[in-house]
C-alpha cells in the first residue's frame, strides 16, 4: 500500500523534476537562436531557404532530399520557421518535417547546458535513427565531462549504428553494445539474435549470431549485477526508515517497559509538523527561499512531536508502570485519538514538495540510478544512531538513562530522578519519532495512516531485536527491511509480510529474547 | 465442586445471570413476535437482528477473555480466529446461493468477475453444511493450535505475544484482501440466499438464528465457567499472577496457556460463524488489526477476568457503538480510542467491577486483578 503511493510520488517529484528543466532547455534555444540566426544568413543560406520552400513540395524525392538537406546543415534557429510551415501544411508534409524539427532540436540540446537535457536529447536521436545523428553524438560524446551523459552519447551512436546495412559497422556495434553493457540495446540484440537463429537466415544473419549472444551475456550478467545491487540499496533505504523508528519505540521500551502503540501517530505528528512549516513559508516567505522550510522543520518536528509525547507520559503513561499490556491498549487508545483528530482536521491527503536538492537522483552506475530522497534518509538514519550513541554512552543524561534501565530502584536509591528521567527520556523518543515523520514526508503523502504503514514492521524490529538493546535494533531492521525488499520481487509485498512474520516467529523460536538478550540477573526482570 | 466456587462469590449474580439468560432466550423473541407494531413493547425484526449480532460478539469475547482476563495472555488477533469461523460458515451460505447468483453460474460471483474457471479445491469440503460448521470450529482452533505452540513453547509472553498476535492480525488481513486467495478479495463474502433451505431475508429465519446465537452463548459461557472453576482454570489464574512460580511448582505453563488460547479461538469461530448469517456479510475488513483490538476493549470495559464481565462489556460497547455513530458518525474512534484510556487508566475493573463495588459496600472489595508485573516480562 505503502510503496504504490511511494512510487507515485516518486513519479511526481521526477515530473516535477522534469519541469524546470524543460523550461531552461526552452530559453536555452531561444538563446541560441539569435546569434546563430545572423551568422547563418551570411553564407549558404541560399540552399537552406530553398529547401525550405522544396520540403513543402509534392513529390516526395524533392522533399526528401530537402528534408537530408535540413537535417544536414540546418540549426535550431530553423525551428519556429520550421513550425510555421508545419502549421500551415498537410499532413503529408507534417509527417514530413516533425522528424526534422525533433533531430535538430536534439541537436542543439546535445551541446545544453543542463546535463539532463543534453543526455535525454542523445537517447531520443536513437528514435530517429538518422545516420547524420552518428557524427553529432561522436563529437558531443568527445568533448562530454559528465560520464553518465557521455555514455548515453556513445551507447545511442553505437544504437543507431547497429542498424546500418554494412557488416562489418553492425558487428562492431554488437561488440561494443556488449562492452557498454546497454540495457537499452538489449531488445535490438534479442531480434537480431532470433533473426539469425531462425530457419530462413541469410549468411550475414548468421554470422552475428556469435558475437550477439556474447554481448547479450555480458548485458545479462550486469544487469542481474545491477538489479540486485538496486535491491540491495531498496533494503537498506527501507530497513534506515524502520531504523528511525524503532529506535525510540526500542529505548522507551527497554528503559520504562512501555510499548507505545502511539508512536506511529507522533511520527505522523512530525510529518504535519513539516507540512505546516511548509504552509507557512508558503503564505510568508517569498518563492526563493521555499527550499528553507525543510531545514526549519526539523526543529519543529522534533519539538512538536517531543511535546506531544511529553504530554502523553505526564498524563497517561506515568500511571500504568509496571503494567505493560495496559500501557500498550491505553497508548492505542491514543493513537486512534489522534489519527482521527488528524483526519478531521486535516482531511486525507496531503503532501509536502521536496526542497531542490533533494529531488531526482544519482545514476551511480549502468542501470543503476539511486534516488536522493531515499539516500537521504539512509544518511539521517545513520545520524540517528550516531547521535543517541553519544547521548547513551557518552553523556551525562546517558548515563542516567541506563542505570535506570538496568536498576529502576537502585539508581533512585543512588539519587537518580528516575521520575525525570523517564520523562525526558520518553519526550526525547517521541521527538525521534517527530524526525522520522520529518523525513518520511520526502518519500510519501502526509496522511493519517502514516504510522500505521511502517508501524507493524517497526514492533516486528523492537521484538527481533531484543529489549533495550541499540545493536538489536540496527542489526534486526537491517534484517526485516532487508528481507522484505529481497523477498518482494518474488512473492509480491503481501506474501513478503506474511513470510517476515513467520520468519520472525521461527527465529523467536530460536531466541525467544530477541537477537541480544538481557542476559544474566537482568534477564528475567 | 465447580458450581460451589462460582456460587461461593456471589448466589445472586448467578441468580441474576438466569434471569437475563430467560430474558434473552424466550422474553426477547416473545416480544419480537406477541405485540403489535406500534406497542411500545414491541421490538422490531432490526434490532432483534442487531442483538443477534452483539451476543455473537459476546462469544468472542468470551473467549478472549478467557486467555486474557484468567490467563493474563493478551491476543491481539482474536478478529482473525473469528474470521476463519466466519468465512468457513460464510463459503457454505456462499455455495448454497447456486444458481441464484448475478451470473447466474453455479460459481460465486466474484469467481466469475475473476475469470476462476473451477471451484478451488479447499471450497469442496464447504459444499456440505456439515462441512461449515466443523470448518468454521476447527480451523480457527486448528490454526491456533500451530501458531499457539510455536508461541509458547518458546515462551513468547506478555507484550511480545501481544505484538506477534498483532502482526498476525495485520497479516491475515492482507492475506484475505488479496483476489488470488480465492476469497472474494476485498469485497469479501455477500449476498446469501438461504441456510439449510431457510431463507435469510425471511425474519422467522433470523428470529431462528437468534435464538441458536443465545443458546451458543450461554452454552459457550457454562463451558468457559467450567473450565474457569476447574483445576485448570486454577492453575490458569496461578498463570497470570505469576507465571514463575507455577513453572517451579511443577506445572507446564505452555502447555495450559495453549489450551486456553485453542479453547478462546474455537470460541472466535463459533461466534464468526453466527454473525455471517446473521449480518450476511463478511469482510476482510472484520478480521485486521482494529477489529481485533475492539475485542480486547469490550472486555476491558465489562470487567476482565469475569466472564459476565465479557458479554456486558461486548454487549454495551456494541450498542453503544450503534447509537452514537447514528448521531456522530465521526465522533466514534475519539470515543473508542478514550474508552481505551480511560477504563485502562481509571477503571482496570471494567463495569463490572463499578457496580460490584457499588451493591457490595459492606464486603471489603477485592481487586479482581493484581498488578500485572509479573506476566509482562
Amino acid at each position: 500500500m505503502g510503496l504504490e503511493r511511494a512510487s507515485k510520488y516518486v513519479l511526481a517529484l521526477i515530473l516535477l523534476a522534469i519541469f524546470p528543466i524543460g523550461l531552461l532547455s526552452a530559453s536555452a534555444l531561444a538563446a541560441d537562436a539569435v546569434p546563430s540566426a545572423t551568422a547563418e544568413s551570411v553564407s549558404p543560406a541560399t540552399s537552406i531557404e530553398q529547401a525550405l520552400i522544396d520540403v513543402k513540395s509534392d513529390d516526395v524525392a524533392v522533399r526528401d532530399k530537402a528534408v537530408a538537406l535540413l537535417i544536414e546543415n540546418g540549426d535550431a534557429s530553423l525551428i519556429p520557421k520550421l513550425d510555421e510551415i508545419r502549421a500551415e501544411a498537410d499532413r503529408v508534409v507534417r509527417l514530413a518535417i516533425k522528424p526534422v524539427i525533433d533531430l535538430l532540436k536534439n541537436h542543439a540540446n546535445l551541446t545544453s547546458e543542463q546535463a539532463d537535457t543534453r543526455r535525454s536529447a542523445a537517447a531520443d536521436l536513437v528514435g530517429a535513427g538518422r545516420p547524420e545523428a552518428i557524427t553529432w553524438l561522436e563529437a558531443a560524446a568527445a568533448k562530454e565531462q559528465v560520464w553518465w551523459v557521455k555514455y548515453t552519447m556513445e551507447e545511442s551512436a553505437q544504437l543507431i549504428q547497429l542498424r546500418s546495412e554494412d557488416h562489418a559497422v553492425k558487428l562492431s556495434a554488437i561488440k561494443k553494445l556488449g562492452e557498454l553493457r546497454s540495457l537499452n540495446g538489449l531488445s535490438a540484440l534479442k531480434e537480431l539474435l532470433e533473426a539469425g537463429t531462425q530457419s530462413g537466415a541469410t549468411e550475414q544473419q548468421r554470422a552475428l549470431v556469435d558475437s550477439v549472444q556474447a554481448s547479450i551475456g555480458q548485458i545479462d550478467s550486469w544487469s542481474w549485477w545491477a538489479g540486485s545491487i538496486e535491491t540491495l540499496f531498496r533494503g537498506i533505504s527501507l530497513s534506515s526508515i524502520l531504523l528511525i523508528m524503532s529506535l525510540g519505540l526500542a529505548i522507551v521500551f527497554g528503559l520504562m517497559g512501555v510499548i507505545n502503540m502511539a508512536h506511529g501517530e507522533l511520527m505522523m505528528v512530525g510529518a504535519y509538523a513539516t507540512f505546516i512549516t511548509q504552509q507557512a513559508f508558503v503564505a510568508w516567505f517569498s518563492p526563493e527561499n521555499f527550499d528553507w522550510y525543510f531545514p526549519v522543520a526539523l526543529p519543529v518536528a522534533f519539538l512538536s512531536a517531543a511535546l506531544f509525547g511529553w504530554v502523553l507520559e505526564a498524563t497517561v503513561i506515568r500511571f500504568l508502570y509496571g503494567r505493560l499490556l495496559e500501557t500498550l491498549l491505553a497508548t492505542w487508545g491514543v493513537s486512534l485519538i489522534l489519527m482521527q483528530a488528524a483526519r478531521v482536521y486535516f482531511g486525507d491527503l496531503t503532501a509536502v514538495v521536496a526542497p531542490q536538492a533533494l529531488r531526482g537522483g544519482a545514476q551511480v552506475m549502468v542501470g543503476v540510478y539511486l534516488p536522493y530522497n531515499r539516500i537521504f534518509i539512509i544518511i539521517l538514519s545513520i545520524v540517528c544512531v550516531l547521535g543517541i550513541y553519544f547521548l547513551l554512552f557518552r553523556s551525562n543524561l546517558g548515563v542516567r538513562v541506563r542505570s535506570v534501565t538496568q536498576n529502576r530502584n537502585m539508581s533512585a536509591c543512588l539519587g537518580i530522578p528516575t521520575r525525570k528521567v523517564d520523562s525526558y527520556t520518553f519526550a526525547f523518543a517521541s521527538g525521534l519519532a517527530g524526525i522520522a515523520g520529518w523525513a518520511l514526508t520526502m518519500v510519501g503523502n502526509v496522511d493519517p495512516g502514516l504510522g500505521q504503514n511502517y508501524i507493524v514492521d517497526a514492533f516486528m524490529v523492537v521484538v527481533t531485536g531484543g529489549v533495550g538493546k541499540l545493536a538489536g535494533t540496527i542489526w534486526a531492521s537491517l534484517g526485516i527491511g532487508g528481507l522484505n525488499k529481497l523477498i518482494e520481487p518474488i512473492s509480491g509485498a503481501v506474501y513478503g509480510k506474511v513470510f517476515i512474520l513467520v520468519g520472525v516467529i521461527l527465529f523467536l523460536q530460536w531466541r525467544p529474547q530477541g537477537l541480544f538478550a538481557a542476559k544474566g540477573r537482568n534477564a528475567d526482570a | 465442586m465447580p458450581e460451589q466456587v462460582v456460587t461461593h462469590q456471589d448466589s445472586r449474580e448467578t441468580l441474576l445471570l438466569y434471569a437475563v439468560g430467560v430474558l434473552f432466550l424466550i422474553v426477547v423473541p416473545l416480544l419480537n413476535i406477541l405485540p403489535t407494531e406500534d406497542s411500545w413493547l414491541h421490538i422490531s425484526d432490526f434490532r432483534l437482528n442487531q442483538f443477534g449480532k452483539f451476543l455473537a460478539f459476546a462469544i468472542l469475547a468470551l473467549g478472549l477473555d478467557l486467555i486474557w482476563g484468567y490467563c493474563g495472555v493478551l491476543s491481539m488477533g482474536q478478529g482473525v480466529f473469528f474470521g476463519f469461523g466466519a468465512y468457513c460458515m460464510g463459503m457454505y451460505l456462499t455455495l448454497q446461493i447456486g444458481k441464484e447468483s448475478v451470473y447466474g453460474s453455479e460459481l460465486p460471483d466474484f469467481m466469475v468477475w475473476t475469470q476462476v474457471k473451477e471451484l478451488p479445491l479447499f471450497w469442496y469440503p464447504f459444499k456440505s453444511f456439515v462441512g461449515g460448521f466443523l470448518g468454521a470450529i476447527l480451523v480457527p482452533a486448528l490454526f491456533a493450535t500451530i501458531f499457539g505452540f510455536l508461541a509458547f513453547r518458546s515462551r513468547i509472553k506478555g507484550v511480545y505475544f501481544a505484538i506477534i498476535t498483532q502482526a498476525l492480525a495485520f497479516a491475515a488481513w492482507l492475506v484475505f484482501n488479496r483476489n488470488e486467495t480465492r476469497l472474494g478479495g476485498t469485497n469479501g463474502l455477500t449476498d446469501f440466499k438461504q441456510l439449510l433451505g431457510y431463507r435469510l431475508s425471511d425474519p422467522s429465519t433470523q428470529r431462528g438464528l437468534y435464538i441458536i446465537t443465545v443458546v451458543a452463548l450461554i452454552a459457550s459461557y457454562l463451558v468457559c465457567r467450567w473450565i474457569v472453576a476447574s483445576r485448570a482454570g486454577k492453575v490458569l489464574i496461578a498463570i497470570r499472577d505469576s507465571e514463575s512460580r507455577v513453572t517451579f511448582s511443577g506445572y507446564t505453563p505452555w502447555m495450559f496457556k495453549l489450551f486456553v488460547f485453542v479453547v478462546a479461538a474455537g470460541l472466535a469461530g463459533l461466534a464468526g460463524m453466527l454473525y455471517v448469517p446473521q449480518v450476511g456479510i463478511i469482510t476482510p475488513a472484520q478480521i485486521g488489526v482494529l477489529p481485533s483490538l475492539e475485542v480486547v476493549i469490550w472486555v476491558a470495559v465489562g470487567g476482565r477476568g469475569t466472564l459476565i464481565g465479557a458479554i456486558l462489556g461486548a454487549v454495551a460497547v456494541n450498542y453503544g457503538r450503534s447509537v452514537l455513530t447514528n448521531y456522530f458518525p465521526e465522533a466514534w474512534p475519539f470515543i473508542l480510542g478514550g474508552l481505551f484510556v480511560i477504563v485502562v487508566t481509571m477503571f482496570p475493573d471494567g463495569l463490572l467491577g463499578m457496580i460490584r463495588k457499588l451493591t457490595d459496600r459492606k464486603k471489603t472489595p477485592t481487586p479482581l486483578i493484581k498488578a500485572e508485573g509479573s506476566t509482562a516480562a
